[in-house]
């Protein structure tokens, strides 16, 4: 099963204090790059919010198939699971802002669970099948189950209590941008600490080769398994955060389609770095806003363009690229 | 998936009985299953035999119908010409996608794949709406497909049984092709040892291209016949992209009779549970996806990798 090319070694670097110093410049510039966009944008708050939520999908799948090797192209029924949780229960009268996203945290790891014990049974091609007839089946549930999902029409009226009964959900998403920002902020740190933990060297190593790993003692099916359930957590924590921003949740939240994109923002990025996720999420989408706008068919003509153009020239996404640039510079320096 | 001539028909046909309902949604699945499978059966040799998730599958029988309904329609040129010029345009076209293109990802890692077929797909359906508008297009049939024909107890659209028969003469001539002539032990050799037939003398880079072209003029057929099934519009290559890959690796890669039997079976899956629950949608069908996949993770028919 080998999905993805071979690259970024298992070997622990030796400098460990200079990887916590870029760590936090990152995690910084992030922030920055957050408020930036808060203080530019103001009258487009709503699409920067949609950004952060998409920001987390693309984050959950890059863990399945940048750290795992597990190619999936049903991420958006964790999306999707999350989203419609969050919306029914805020239907149901349960209001506050963060209990929702737990409840969408909590619903998308659930999801995660059935789709990982699924999807884990097969390899290969029969996986990405798998999890595509996922994705659509879910679809069609969250179509039929109308009485609670709205069907079609979707999940609207989803009326929110204020942030810690102090700021309330404005027009102008501001609430919501910065509850978002902040949200994305937290689960990149704990991601950061996932994937540099024992369990995420593990998940790097089975991504390598699953046969040794199995040889050296260890038992591949739980882990990714477990890799599944955090996926789906912070998928459907993007899910809830676009349910809440939106107050409304409409089926296209699980579609192949948003699935589909999220990995072409991926791999935009970078396969394999959470860095990458994010940059290839605000780029896409970035681009999708402008150039839509224009005519939506010359965005698709653009996008594949550009995907044949990233996989054939730049197999690991913008981010290898720049990495490629800094390591020539560092070298000639 | 179906189109809704199906439903239509189903509202006359609830008044005469049940046989008849079981008779015609036999017919329908039987019809809508050859569409699949000459379609499919393209794509499954593409995966199978030269290892290429190609997703632009679908993309290549939404242009061979964009090229069969300007032939047919607007210039007036009969539904014979129209499947000729659809095929032989649409192999045209993907000559050079796989001089340029393809070939660079044989062997290649399948997200690699994908990802540039989803990317490929993108760029067609771009292209397509930029030249010929976002609506629905449809191609005519002739005088003698668009009557119903009466095979002694009941009639048939005569549609029904040209697709039909289009499948049955695909999957012989197929078996044909790859059983018993010279370019099919060819074919079969670059298959399993493509480095040996190479030493061999098998110039296994026009194997490719050639098996290449068969698979995309197959797709072009499937897309042509079967465009009251699956109705020609912009979105056609994405819509039914998922459709096709499941098919095939639901009949296991490269084999024809898996092919044949999951087509046959998701055919008749999808039409009766939209003849008796059309509320449900696709949901039958991907069920029965998952279901099998579950049970034959290489398909019906797939080889051992």
């Amino acid at each position: 099963m080998h999905i993805i090319a071979h690259e970024g070694t298992v070997a622990a670097r030796p400098k460990a204090r200079s990887r916590w110093w870029r760590d936090a410049a990152g995690i910084a510039l992030i922030a920055a790059c957050g408020a930036a966009g808060f203080w530019l944008f103001p009258d487009n708050l709503a699409l920067l919010t949609r950004i952060v939520a998409v920001a987390l999908l693309v984050l959950s799948i890059d863990l399945i198939v940048g750290y795992c090797g597990v190619a999936t192209l049903g991420q958006a029924a964790l999306f999707g699971a999350g989203a419609y949780a969050a919306g029914i229960a805020c239907v149901n009268g349960v209001t506050e802002p963060m209990t929702l996203i737990a409840i969408g945290a909590a619903a998308g790891a659930v999801a995660g669970l059935l789709m990982g014990a699924i999807m884990l049974r097969a390899h290969g091609l029969a996986q990405l099948v798998l999890s595509i007839a996922i994705v659509q089946l879910f679809h069609e549930a969250a179509n039929k189950a109308s009485a609670y999902t709205g069907g079609s029409d979707g999940l609207a009226g989803l009326m929110v209590s204020p942030l810690f009964g102090l700021f309330e959900f404005d027009l102008w998403g501001r609430t919501a941008y910065l509850m978002g920002l902040a949200l994305l902020l937290l689960v990149f740190i704990a991601l950061k600490f996932v994937v540099a933990s024992p369990f995420g060297m593990l998940c790097r190593g089975i991504k390598q080769d699953p046969i040794r790993i199995r040889a050296m003692g260890a038992f591949v099916f739980p882990v990714l398994l477990k890799m599944f359930v955090i996926s789906g957590a912070v998928a459907g924590m993007g899910g809830a955060l676009a349910a809440i921003s939106t107050q409304v949740v409409g089926l296209d939240s699980v579609s192949f389609e948003l699935s589909a994109n999220a990995l072409v923002m991926l791999v935009l990025g970078g396969l394999g770095t959470l860095y990458g996720a994010l940059v290839g999420t605000v780029i896409f989408m970035g681009f999708e806003h402008v150039v839509s706008a224009f005519n939506p068919f010359h965005w698709m003509t653009m996008v594949g363009a550009l995907l044949i153009a990233v996989v054939l020239a730049a197999p690991g996404g913008l981010s290898s690229l720049m990495e490629k640039v800094s390591a020539s510079k560092g070298r000639s320096s | 998936m179906a189109s809704a001539t199906l439903f239509i028909q189903f509202r006359t046909s609830k008044r005469k009985g049940s046989m008849q309902t079981i008779l015609s949604i036999a017919i329908d699945a039987l019809a809508f299953g050859m569409v699949l499978f000459i379609i499919c059966i393209g794509l499954s040799l593409t995966m199978g035999l030269m290892r290429v998730v190609n997703l632009a599958h679908g993309a290549f029988a939404m242009i061979a119908g964009y090229i069969a309904s300007y032939a047919a329609r607007d210039l007036g040129l009969g539904y014979a010409a129209g499947i000729f010029l659809a095929i032989i345009g649409t192999i045209v076209i993907s000559v050079p996608l796989e001089r340029f293109l393809y070939r660079r990802i044989y062997g290649s890692p399948e997200l690699t794949q994908v990802l540039m077929t989803i990317g490929l797909t993108f760029c067609v359906i771009g292209i397509t709406n930029y030249f010929f508008g976002p609506t629905l297009k449809t191609i005519p049939l002739p005088q003698a497909l668009s009557q119903p024909v009466d095979v002694g107890f009941r009639t048939i659209a005569a549609h029904r049984l040209f697709v039909i028969a289009c499948g049955a003469v695909v999957a012989g001539g197929l078996w044909y092709l790859i059983e018993r002539t010279d370019f099919g032990i060819k074919l079969r050799a670059t298959v399993d040892n493509a480095a040996m037939s190479d030493a061999l003398g098998v110039r296994t880079q026009v194997v490719y291209a050639i098996s290449f072209a068969i698979a995309i003029g197959l797709a072009a057929l499937g897309g042509v016949v079967g465009a009251e099934f699956l109705p020609i519009e912009p979105y056609y290559a994405l819509r039914y992209m998922v459709t096709f890959l499941v098919v095939v690796s639901v009949g296991g890669a490269g084999s024809i009779p898996g092919a044949l039997i999951a087509c046959l079976v998701l055919g008749l899956v999808d039409t009766t549970g939209r003849y008796l629950m059309p509320e449900f949608g696709n949901f039958f069908f991907y069920a029965a996806v998952i279901l099998i996949v579950c049970l034959f993770p290489r398909g019906f028919l797939g080889r051992a990798q």
